[in-house]
């Protein structure tokens, strides 16, 4: 699904945010990535989607390495991919329903498909009632409800989730670490970057720990040891 | 193709009225951009006008000995015509000069009385010559000097006109010049003036760009919206203008023939009211589309 081969990332001048990562995330997996603030996690994730590119090593996202794709060829890639940020990234002036049908639109869906399937997906993530609000009118925990709905838009193959829940409150972070399940279980692969023990020991599933640039454990049913 | 278009249209649009308090100071500062571009053309077209005007007011008339026969007189007018440099000669024969002596002093007796008392009319045919511009009346008396016609010529009254012709070629020169430098920097600077209106408003969205990218967004469903919002704040613009010029002309009209006779800028504005609307429409989106397309570039390159 998803390959790291010798990747690190140094930031200039001198910062080694990643330091030699090698790791392969199979098809429908549901990996938790670990690690205190500053271990680089965001760094790994940044460098799947490419919003960054790596300084050394290769990056594959089914048998495409992308580390070497020119920028007209990025839409065509994050269009595979689901991505969900820690805040949120909605867009401000776009309503729940909109947000999601955006991404849709630039996929280059149909309108009839787009209207079928923004309620089906807005149905999924439980805010069919709040279709018409834009993102200020929103709790912490439906806008990233909506987040998740918009990076479902796309039927990813792979969801990547950067500490989805860091700006939550419990009840709220339950409920989106549920629906994150909930996405996996239909299929898709789901990446959770978080440094919540309490979500990586509940989940009991395969855990990448992080610390300093390297990956310092991974364990299938890994618990959050540090 | 067409669902894209139509999509990036909606969604600029929809950008467009939910930011329309903000949007105001983009429009307000275009609506100068387009008030300055249509004043500059009326004043253009009072300059012009009082250039015509000067114009008209200069001629010059040739003289002809009192033996000269019509038939001298008109090839002369001929011939004149022939050269480039002149715009019209109108033969006034001698009977026409005396008309016009006589309705001219006719309150005064002494004259009349006196011309009456003469058995030949003693005032010359001419000619009044009317060049295209001021600068031209010099040749043409050299060619009245240099030529055969030298001989039933009397005279040519261009001498005393001289030096008012030359200051007035001067001064329809420098209007028409200091009108166009003036047009151009005054349009200049307020093209740049929104252009980095609209680059502000760009920038306060480059959260919302990088957004779109990560979505998958490619360059134009991020450029589209913006570029639509561009044109949409260049057509309201030149309607709010257009809306204040009709009655401000109005009111000022008037006064501007009353200085300026023989110039109507209500008139002129009636008439060509849809060109006039047209040009402002098209000034203000090209202005409002071409600032996005240059201000989003940088956003969009990876
Ligand atoms: N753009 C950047 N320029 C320079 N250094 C950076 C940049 N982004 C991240 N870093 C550094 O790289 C290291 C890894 O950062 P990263 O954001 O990946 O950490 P993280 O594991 O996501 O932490 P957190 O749990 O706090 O989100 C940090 O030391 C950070 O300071
Ligand atoms: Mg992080």
């Amino acid at each position: 699904m998803i390959t790291f081969k010798d990747v690190s990332k140094i930031y200039l001048p001198d910062h080694i945010a990643l330091n030699n990562i090698n790791l392969t995330i199979q098809p429908k997996e549901f990996v938790s990535l670990a690690g205190p603030s500053g271990a680089g996690k965001s760094t790994l994730l940044r460098l799947a989607i490419r919003e960054e590119q790596p300084s050394k090593g290769q990056i594959f996202l089914e048998e495409q390495e992308i580390n070497h794709l020119a920028a007209k060829d990025l839409p065509q890639l994050r269009r595979k991919i689901g991505i969900v940020f820690q805040d949120f990234k909605l867009l401000s002036n776009k309503t729940a329903y909109e947000n999601i049908a955006f991404a849709m639109e630039v996929g280059g869906r149909t309108n009839q498909e787009i209207e079928e399937d923004v309620p089906r997906v807005l149905r999924l993530v439980g805010l069919h009632d709040r279709d018409e609000h834009f993102p200020d009118q929103l709790s912490g925990g439906e806008k990233q409800r909506v987040a998740i709905g918009r990076a479902l838009a796309h039927r990813p193959t792979i969801l990547i989730a950067d500490e989805p829940t860091g700006n939550l409150d419990l009840i709220n972070t339950w409920d989106i670490i549920r629906l994150l399940l909930k996405i996996n279980e239909l299929g898709t692969t789901v990446i959770l970057a978080t440094h919540d023990r309490e979500i990586v020991n509940t989940l009991d599933r395969r855990v990448i720990t992080l610390e300093k640039g390297r990956v310092i454990r991974d364990e299938e049913k890994g618990r959050y040891i540090l | 193709m067409l669902t894209t278009l139509s999509r990036i249209v909606k969604s600029g649009w929809l950008n467009f009225w939910r930011n329309r308090w903000l949007s105001s100071s983009a429009i307000s500062i275009m609506g100068l951009t387009i008030f300055v571009t249509t004043s500059l053309l009326l004043i253009n077209v009072l300059t012009n006008s009082l250039v015509q005007i000067l114009r008209d007011k200069i001629d010059i008339s040739v003289y002809f000995n009192l033996e000269t026969t019509e038939e001298q007189i008109l090839e002369t007018r001929k011939s004149l015509i022939d050269l480039e440099e002149v715009e019209s000669v109108e033969y006034v024969s001698q009977e026409e000069a005396l008309e016009k002596f006589e309705e001219k002093h006719q309150d005064n007796q002494l004259l009349m009385q006196s011309i009456q008392e003469l058995d030949d009319n003693p005032l010359e045919a001419s000619l009044n010559i009317k060049a295209g511009t001021a600068s031209q009346y010099e040749q043409i008396v050299d060619f009245l000097n240099g030529s055969q016609y030298k001989e039933i010529i009397d005279k040519i009254n261009y001498r005393q006109n001289q030096a008012v012709i030359a200051r007035l070629s001067s001064i329809t020169a420098v209007l028409q010049r200091s009108g166009v430098v003036v047009s151009i920097i005054l349009a200049l600077m307020a093209v740049l003036i929104t252009f980095n209106t609209i680059r502000l408003a760009i920038y306060s969205s480059r959260e919302e760009i990088n957004v779109m990218k990560l979505v998958g967004a490619g360059h134009w469903h991020i450029r589209g919206p913006f570029i639509v919002e561009g044109a949409f704040y260049g057509l309201v613009a030149a309607v709010i203008v257009l809306i204040i010029f009709y009655p401000v002309l109005w009111l000022l009209s008037p006064k501007m023939t009353a200085f300026l006779p023989g110039s109507d800028l209500f008139y002129f504005f009636r008439i060509n009211f849809w060109q006039i609307l047209l040009l402002q429409i098209a000034v203000g989106v090209s202005l409002g589309v071409a600032s996005s397309l240059v201000a989003i570039r940088r956003y969009l390159r990876d």
